[in-house]
């Protein structure tokens, strides 16, 4: 069964309108180079600002559902860690959430490991644990599909590796979860991923195959060298001087 | 906590009604009547004034914190309130209004024209010091012109009448007056309050919010007009009082657990109180000329102002 379906899905001046179905259970990465689109399309299907198109997500259009029922058809991470407020980790994750629901709370705090944090307010922990926050609050209604922005950014080894098996669980369990990033050796966790570059959807297959593929060095200027990554040498590009 | 927040609520609006007792208690045996008059038509109005208008300042005050993502943006610091008080007085020494609703209306006006101003100038995401200043500059160049606007007015007597006023004044307004000011106040205030669970989700950032099918840009119009309204017609029967709407939002906010929406009804009793304590204080102290209020809430407002900042900025360096 298809999950997720967009038509002409685009932000003007950012993101050229799009087709993308992802069925059920697929984990989906997102890279690209730098302002590439990998945010607008996370957006654009997010239905953030002017966004354009179509999305429906089981047959139901995102743009008509009612503000109680959106939190369980998707939910949005951004990339930025920033909160204002002096608000607690505990309280944070409840922002996720319709209604007060302290079990699933804790049941997310024991998920993250945040026990020791879950009365400090997030505006006082460092990055990467605000970061397992946001995650967290972001998981908390348990919506159908995942937009996460860049979520590994900021984590340690270990908690890169804890997300990518809490989204690949989250995938089995029948969910739709799209994952921006920018470290290629994580591609190897998805089973799919989307190559995205000024404003367009310019390669969409199996990372494997992809990565290999002289369009992805291409398009991001690098070269496969030694078991990693070489910038890419260019005809006619000058060298420093 | 809300209990006890309420309770003392209830007590300084019946300590501002009553205090002094002195005088009530020598019209009392003059005249039973005369004590009577001088509740409903001289004491009532001013402790309805004094409760609505520093509820105002606090449910704006948390709103607009909440809208800026800033915890100084307040109707003082983002020029709000000095814009309505322009507003006012071109309507009152220049256009020859009198009617107290359609002054109101002028301070709404004024207050929606600088916090416009605010917006294009500084933009919604501003951080805190384009924010200050953006505020800063407008705060000044509309008391520039509320100044000029007062020594070119037709009246001779415009400049005298309005310092009376300017700075926050409560004496002799009428039930009318009052009116006025609250009934416009209370409605805005009312429209806020109900943004309240909206505004605590925006702390999470505007995409997440808009992504929860919330519309942060609506909101933010919605919530920058309602303050306006609110505050400039406070401000258009009792002038501009500082810091209340500031400071209230933030021990608002201590107990909402930093939830910035939710913040808006203990920061309206808060300000209730503070300025019912700042208004008692005006009226104890044994002069021939009354201060104007809001040099009692700079008195206050000012050392916590700075604390405020320096926190801040310890939070921002470590």
């Amino acid at each position: 069964m298809t999950s997720l379906i967009a038509r002409q899905v685009g932000i003007a001046g950012r993101l050229q309108p799009i087709d993308l179905d992802v069925k059920a259970g697929e984990l989906v990465a997102l890279v690209g180079p730098n302002g590439g689109g990998k945010t607008s399309l996370l957006r654009a299907l997010a239905r953030i600002e002017r966004a354009t198109g179509v999305v429906a997500i089981d047959g139901e259009d995102v743009d008509e559902a009612p503000l109680a029922r959106r939190r369980q058809l998707l939910s949005f991470l951004p990339a930025s860690r920033d909160v204002t407020w002096p608000i607690s980790t505990r309280d944070v994750i409840g922002l996720g959430l319709a209604k007060p629901d302290p079990a699933r709370v804790d049941e997310l705090i024991a998920l993250f490991e945040l026990e020791k944090l879950s009365d400090r307010p997030v505006n006082r922990l460092s990055t990467g644990e605000r970061a397992r926050v946001l995650a967290a609050r972001a998981l908390a209604a348990n919506p159908t599909v995942l937009l996460l922005d860049e979520p590994l950014s900021n984590l340690d080894p270990y908690w890169v590796l804890r997300f990518l098996s809490i989204f690949e669980t989250a995938a089995q369990s029948g969910r739709v979860v799209l994952v921006a990033l920018h470290d290629l050796s994580q591609l190897r966790h998805f089973g799919r991923a989307l190559l995205i570059a000024d404003g367009k959807v310019q390669m969409d297959e199996a990372p494997a195959g992809m990565v290999a593929s002289e369009r992805f060095q291409e398009i991001f200027r690098i070269q496969a060298a030694g078991g990693g990554w070489a910038i890419r040498r260019q005809a006619g590009r000058r060298s420093l001087p | 906590m809300r209990l006890l927040l309420l309770a003392l609520f209830l007590i300084f609006a019946v300590a501002h009604l009553l205090l002094p007792l002195g005088p009530l208690r020598e019209a009392q045996a003059l005249d039973p009547g005369l004590a009577d008059l001088i509740l409903t038509q001289l004491r009532l109005p001013r402790t309805l004034l004094v409760l609505g208008y520093g509820a105002v300042l606090g449910i704006s005050g948390a709103a607009l914190q909440a809208t800026f993502a800033n915890p100084l943006a307040s109707p003082d610091i983002s020029g709000a309130s000095s814009g309505a008080a322009l507003g006012a007085v071109v309507g009152g020494y220049w256009l020859g209004l009198t009617q107290p609703l359609v002054l109101a209306a002028c301070g709404a006006a004024g207050a929606l024209g600088t916090l416009a101003l605010l917006v294009t100038l500084a933009g919604r995401k501003a951080d805190t010091a384009t924010l200050l200043l953006a505020g800063l500059a407008i705060s000044l160049a509309a008391g520039a012109a509320t100044s000029l606007a007062l020594a070119l007015a037709p009246s001779p007597f415009a400049f005298y009448d309005a310092y009376d006023w300017l700075m926050g004044n409560f004496a002799d307004r009428s039930l009318s007056q009052a009116a006025a000011a609250l009934i416009p106040a209370s409605i805005a205030a009312a429209l806020l309050l109900r943004h309240a669970h909206a505004l605590d989700l925006t702390a999470l950032g505007e995409d997440v919010a808009a992504s929860l099918g919330l519309k942060p840009r609506r909101l933010a119009m919605e919530v920058i007009a309602l303050s306006a309204i609110a505050v400039g017609a406070c401000v258009s029967v009792a002038g501009a009082i500082g810091f209340v709407g500031l400071v209230a939002p933030v021990f608002g906010r201590h107990l909402t657990r930093g939830h910035p929406g939710r913040a808006m009804f203990p920061a309206a009793l808060i300000g209730a109180i503070l300025l019912s304590v700042a208004d008692l204080v005006v009226r104890a102290v044994p002069l021939d000329r009354p201060i104007p209020v809001g040099v009692v809430t700079a008195l206050f407002g000012t050392p916590l102002f700075v604390w405020l900042v320096v926190t801040m900025r310890r939070r921002v360096t470590a």
